[in-house]
C-alpha cells in the first residue's frame, strides 16, 4: 500500500529521555502508516513504548526526531503550544485508558463533551452547540438525561462512553484508543467494543487501537503492529500474524494468551524481563537475551523489518524469521 | 458538586456532628452583629461617662464599663464589624493571591516554581507574627496595613497547598484530554484544574480565618494598627489587661471571650465544611 | 463429598452500611478437595473477593452472617477464636493478593518478609528460618536468591514481587492457597509465568487453590473446576470442560459470549443486557432475572433450586439451557 494516501504516517520517529543513568530510548526509529478508514492495532507489553507512541502521534509530547505526517502535512515541527490551536488538533483525538481518571470530576457530561467543540469547533450559538453535544452523546448510546450528571454519578461503562463522545465530538479523522476497555468488566467491554466498531463504520474514522489484549485487537483491527522495547518487531494483516507469527516475541506473546484449549499443557514461556531501554546497543537485537533462538549474528547486526510475504504486507525484524516456530 | 448531593452531604455533616450546627449558628450570629451591631448597640462606642467608670456588669451595662465609662457591651458588639472585616479581607487577599501564584508554580515547575518556593521560604523563615509587626511598622500604622500584613504572612499557607494540589493533577488523563480539546495552558490551569481544588482550598480558608482574626487582634493588642478609641477586641483586651491584678475582670474577659467565640466558630465551621466537601478526609 | 478440604454451606453474608443492609452473599455452597484448583469467576460486584476473605475467616467488622457455614479441614471457620484462626492463616491457608508491590511491606526487605512467615508458624531458629526463606525464593525461581534476599520490593518488577508473594504463601506448605486476582496488572507473558508457577508449586505440594478472577479464559486454562458468580450467587459450578463446552446457566453462556478470545468476528461478541442489581434492595430469589431472556414467572417468587445436571455440574436456575 502506498504511503502517499496514508492519513497518518510516522517516519522514523524517535523519542529519547535523558535520565540520571543514561538516555532512555522510549521510541526508537518507528515508522508506520495508517490509511483512511483503516483500523490498526498496536500491541506490546509494558515498557515497549506504545504509550509514548500514542502521545507522540496524539501530539501531546514532542518527538526527539522524525516526522509525523498527518493528512499530507508534517505536524511534528509545530510546537505543542501552537498546535493546541491548530486546525489539525481536532482531527486527531485520543480515548484514554482509565475512564475515571480521564474525566474531569467537576465537569458535567455536557460540559466535558462541549469543551472541545467550544475550543476548536464551529458552533455559532448555544443552540448549535447543544445539538452537537446531543448528537455525540446519542451516538455513544447515552440517554440525553445524562447530560447534567457528574462523573461520580456514572458507572464505569457510562464514563467510558463519555470519553468516547468527547473524542468524536469534532468528528476526527484519526481516533487513537489507548487501552479503552482494560479497566472495564468483560460484559461492559463487549458493549463498548461493539460501539467502537459501529462508530468507525458510521463516521468513517481510522483507528489506532492500542492494547495489551491480543484477543480484543483481533476483533477490531485489520492490521497489527507489534512493538518491543521501542521498536516495531513485526507487523502484518491480523489473521496472517495470528496464524503465522514470524518474530519469536510475537510467538511468545500469542502463546501466553490464556486459552482453555491449552489446559494441562506447559508451552514454552518467555521468562525474565526485557533488557534495559537505557543506552541500548544499536547493533544488538533488542530481544537478544530472552530469545529462545539466538545466535552470534543477533548480537552483531540489528535485524530490520523484512517482508515475509510476496506483497510485503507482513514484515518481521528477525534474522531467522522464515524458520518454523520451535 | 450537584445540589442534591450538596444538600444531603450538608444534612449528614450537621447531623453527624452537632458542633457543626453550633458553628453555623455562631457564624450567623457573628455576621448579624457585624452588620447590625452599630444599630443595636444601646450606647455609642465612644460615649464616655466619667461618673460610670469601671462599673461591673449590670442591667444598665451588660458587660460593665471601662476606665472611661464606655459601655463594653456596645463596644464589643460594634467591634465585630472591624475584627471580622479585617480578617475576611486578609483571608480573601491571601487566598486569591496565594492560590493564583501557587497554581502557576505547581503547573509550570522549573524556574517559576523555584522562585515561588524561595519567596515562600523567605516568608516562612520569619516567626510570622514578628514579620507582620515588621510590615505594619514599615508601611504605617493603620488598618489597611494590618490587612496587608496578615495577608502576606498567610500567603505560604495557600500557596504551597495550591501548588501541591495542582502538581498532583497536572499529569492526570483529564488534563491531557483538555489539551486534546484545544485548551491552552492558562485555560487548563484555571478552567480545569483549579476548579477541582477550590472546595478544599475553601476549607483551608475557613480554617485560616481563626488565625487571621488572632493576627489582627494580636497586632492591635501590642499597639500596632488600630488606635484607640476605635473599638476593636484586641485593643480592648490590651486596655483591660492592666486591670487583671486589681480585679476588674469584665474589662478583658468579654472582648477576649468574643475573640474565643469567633476563632472557635471558624475552626468548627472549617471542620464542618471539610465534611461536606470531602467526606473521605474527615478527622 | 468425602474428604473435602473446604466446604462452604449455604453461606449468607450481609454488610451493615450507612445506606442499609447490603446482601453481598446469598446462599453460597461449594466444596473443594485436596489437590484441586477451583476457579471462582465473576465480574466486579459479584462478591468473589468477599467470599475469598470469608474463607480465611477474615471478615469486615461490618459483616454479619445470619446463616450458613464454612468448614476447613473439619473446623468451623466462623466460630473459631481469632487466635486459632491466626494460627491457621499462613500455616494451613495462605493467600496471595492483587498488586503484589502494595501487598508487600515497602520498607522491609523481601527476604525478611518470607522469614517472618516461617518464624511465626514454625518453631525454628532465625538462622534456620533464613535458610528456608532463601530456599523458598529459589523454589519460585527468583534469580540469585541469596543476594535478592536483601532486596526491597521497589527494586523488583511486578512479576518478581508476585513470586515473592507466592514464596511467602507456600513457605509453610499450606493445604489451601487462595489467590485473589493474582495477575491483575501484570503483562500477559508475566501472567503466564506466574500462573504456571502457582500451578506447579501447588501440584508438587498436593495443595488446593481457590483462584479468584474475572478472566474466564484464565480460569479455563488453569482450573480443574469453575464456579461462576453473579451478584452474590454461584449460578453454575462444574468441571472446566463441562462448564465451558456445555454451559447451562444463561449468565455463564453470556459471559462466555462476551469474552473476546474464541470469537472470530466482532459481530459474534455478545453483551449482557442490564447491570448488577442494587444489593441493598430486597431482591427476587434469582438476581439475574432483570437481565435474563429465559425468565419464567416462578423465577420471581420461588427460591432457586439446585439442579444437578451431572456428576459434577450444578446449576441454580429454573430454566437452564
Amino acid at each position: 500500500m502506498t504511503t502517499a494516501t496514508a492519513i497518518m504516517e510516522a517516519v522514523r520517529l524517535v523519542k529519547r529521555y535523558p535520565t540520571g543513568h543514561g538516555i532512555l530510548h522510549a521510541v526508537d526509529d518507528v515508522s508506520l502508516a495508517i490509511q483512511p478508514g483503516e483500523s490498526v492495532g498496536l500491541v506490546g507489553e509494558s515498557g515497549c513504548g506504545k504509550s509514548t507512541l500514542v502521545r507522540l502521534l496524539g501530539r501531546l509530547i514532542e518527538p526527539s526526531d522524525g516526522a509525523i505526517v498527518f493528512e499530507g502535512q508534517d505536524i511534528a515541527p509545530v510546537p505543542l503550544r501552537r498546535f493546541v490551536h491548530d486546525k489539525a488538533r481536532g482531527r486527531i483525538q485520543v480515548v484514554f485508558q482509565d475512564p475515571t481518571e480521564s474525566l474531569n470530576p467537576s465537569l458535567s457530561v455536557f460540559d466535558a463533551v462541549a469543551d472541545p467543540i467550544r475550543r476548536l469547533g464551529k458552533a455559532a450559538d448555544r443552540k448549535t452547540l447543544a445539538s452537537q453535544v446531543r448528537d455525540a452523546i446519542e451516538l455513544v448510546g447515552l440517554p440525553p438525561e445524562m447530560e447534567a450528571r457528574l462523573p461520580h454519578q456514572l458507572s464505569g461503562g457510562q464514563r467510558a462512553r463519555v470519553g468516547i463522545a468527547r473524542a468524536i465530538a469534532l468528528r476526527p479523522a484519526l481516533l487513537i484508543l489507548d487501552e479503552p476497555t482494560s479497566a472495564l468488566d468483560v460484559s461492559v467491554q463487549a458493549v463498548i467494543l461493539r460501539l467502537l466498531a459501529d462508530l468507525r463504520s458510521q463516521l468513517g474514522m481510522s483507528y489506532l487501537f492500542v492494547s495489551h489484549d491480543l484477543n480484543v485487537v483481533r476483533l477490531l483491527c485489520s492490521r497489527i503492529i507489534v512493538m518491543y522495547l521501542g521498536r516495531v518487531v513485526e507487523e502484518g494483516p491480523t489473521e496472517a500474524l495470528f496464524r503465522q507469527p514470524r518474530h519469536p516475541y510475537t510467538r511468545a506473546l500469542l502463546a501466553s494468551i490464556p486459552d482453555p484449549a491449552r489446559r494441562g499443557q506447559t508451552p514454552w514461556r518467555l521468562e525474565g524481563s526485557a533488557s534495559s531501554p537505557i543506552d541500548p546497543s544499536p547493533n544488538v537485537c533488542r530481544f537478544y537475551g530472552r530469545c529462545p533462538r539466538q545466535e552470534a549474528r543477533c548480537a552483531e547486526t540489528m535485524p530490520e523489518l523484512r517482508p515475509m510475504d510476496a506483497a510485503g504486507l507482513h514484515r518481521a525484524a528477525c534474522h531467522f524469521a522464515e524458520e518454523i516456530a520451535p | 458538586m450537584s445540589s442534591s448531593t450538596l444538600v444531603s452531604r450538608t444534612r449528614y455533616a450537621v447531623a453527624e456532628n452537632k458542633l457543626t450546627l453550633l458553628a453555623a449558628i455562631l457564624f450567623a450570629l457573628l455576621i448579624f452583629c457585624a452588620i447590625f451591631g452599630q444599630m443595636l448597640a444601646p450606647y455609642g462606642p465612644l460615649m464616655t461617662n466619667e461618673s460610670a467608670r469601671m462599673q461591673p456588669p449590670s442591667w444598665a451595662h451588660l458587660f460593665g464599663t471601662d476606665a472611661l465609662g464606655r459601655d463594653i457591651f456596645s463596644r464589643v458588639l460594634i467591634a465585630t464589624r472591624l475584627d471580622l472585616g479585617m480578617a475576611i479581607s486578609a483571608v480573601v487577599i491571601s487566598f486569591v493571591v496565594g492560590t493564583g501564584l501557587g497554581a502557576i508554580a505547581g503547573y509550570w515547575g522549573g524556574w517559576v516554581d523555584a522562585i515561588f518556593g524561595r519567596v515562600m521560604d523567605t516568608i516562612m523563615a520569619f516567626p510570622l507574627f514578628v514579620l507582620a509587626m515588621g510590615i505594619v511598622a514599615a508601611l504605617g500604622n493603620n488598618v489597611t496595613n494590618i490587612i496587608i500584613a496578615t495577608a502576606v504572612i498567610n500567603l505560604p499557607f495557600y500557596g504551597r497547598f495550591a501548588r501541591a494540589e495542582v502538581n498532583v493533577r497536572r499529569d492526570l488523563a483529564y488534563v491531557e484530554a483538555a489539551r486534546m480539546g484545544g485548551n491552552g495552558a492558562i485555560r487548563i490551569l484555571y478552567g480545569h484544574i483549579v476548579r477541582n481544588i477550590l472546595p478544599t482550598m475553601l476549607v483551608q480558608a475557613s480554617l485560616n480565618m481563626g488565625w487571621a482574626i488572632l493576627n489582627a487582634a494580636g497586632l492591635s493588642f501590642i499597639g500596632l494598627g488600630v488606635r484607640p478609641p476605635t473599638p476593636e477586641w484586641g485593643i480592648m483586651v490590651s486596655e483591660g489587661a492592666s486591670f487583671i491584678i486589681s480585679g476588674e475582670w469584665w474589662t478583658f474577659v468579654f472582648p477576649g471571650g468574643a475573640l474565643v467565640i469567633a476563632v472557635f466558630c471558624f475552626n468548627l465551621l472549617g471542620d464542618g465544611l471539610r465534611d461536606i466537601v470531602d467526606p473521605r478526609r474527615r478527622t | 463429598m468425602s474428604a473435602a478440604l473446604l466446604t462452604v454451606e449455604d453461606l449468607v453474608l450481609d454488610f451493615r452500611t450507612r445506606s442499609g443492609m447490603v446482601h453481598v452473599l446469598d446462599g453460597i455452597s461449594l466444596s473443594l478437595g485436596r489437590g484441586e484448583i477451583l476457579g471462582v469467576v465473576g465480574e466486579s460486584g459479584s462478591g468473589k473477593s468477599v467470599l475469598a476473605y470469608a474463607m480465611m475467616g477474615l471478615l469486615d467488622p461490618a459483616a454479619q452472617i445470619p446463616r450458613g457455614g464454612i468448614r476447613f479441614a473439619g473446623r468451623d471457620m466462623l466460630t473459631e477464636s481469632e487466635r486459632s484462626l491466626a494460627e491457621t492463616r499462613g500455616r494451613e491457608i495462605a493467600m496471595i493478593f492483587q498488586s503484589p508491590r502494595t501487598a508487600l511491606n515497602p520498607i522491609r526487605r523481601i527476604g525478611a518478609q518470607v522469614q517472618d512467615v516461617l518464624l511465626r508458624h514454625a518453631n525454628i531458629s532465625k538462622k534456620e528460618a533464613r535458610r528456608r526463606a532463601i530456599e523458598a525464593l529459589a523454589r519460585v525461581r527468583i534469580p540469585d536468591p541469596e543476594r535478592r534476599f536483601d532486596a526491597y520490593p521497589f527494586e523488583l518488577s511486578g512479576g518478581l514481587c508476585q513470586r515473592v508473594m507466592i514464596a511467602m504463601a507456600m513457605a509453610c506448605d499450606p493445604y489451601l492457597l487462595i489467590a485473589d486476582e493474582p495477575t491483575t496488572g501484570l503483562d500477559v507473558t508475566t501472567q503466564a509465568v506466574v500462573m504456571d508457577l502457582i500451578r506447579e508449586q501447588v501440584r508438587s505440594a498436593n495443595a488446593s487453590v481457590v483462584l479468584i478472577t474475572h478472566d474466564l479464559a484464565l480460569a479455563g486454562e488453569y482450573c480443574d473446576r469453575i464456579a461462576v458468580m453473579h451478584a452474590g450467587h454461584i449460578v453454575e459450578i462444574g468441571t472446566t470442560e463441562t462448564l465451558l463446552s456445555t454451559p447451562r446457566h444463561p449468565y455463564t453462556t453470556r459471559l462466555i459470549g462476551a469474552t473476546p478470545g474464541g470469537h472470530a468476528r466482532i459481530e459474534d461478541l455478545a453483551s449482557i443486557p442490564g447491570s448488577l442489581p442494587d444489593l441493598r434492595r430486597d431482591l427476587p430469589p434469582c438476581r439475574f432475572i432483570e437481565r435474563c431472556d429465559r425468565r419464567l414467572e416462578r423465577c420471581a417468587v420461588e427460591k432457586l433450586p439446585s439442579v444437578n445436571l451431572g456428576p459434577d455440574h450444578r446449576v441454580r436456575c429454573w430454566n437452564p439451557l
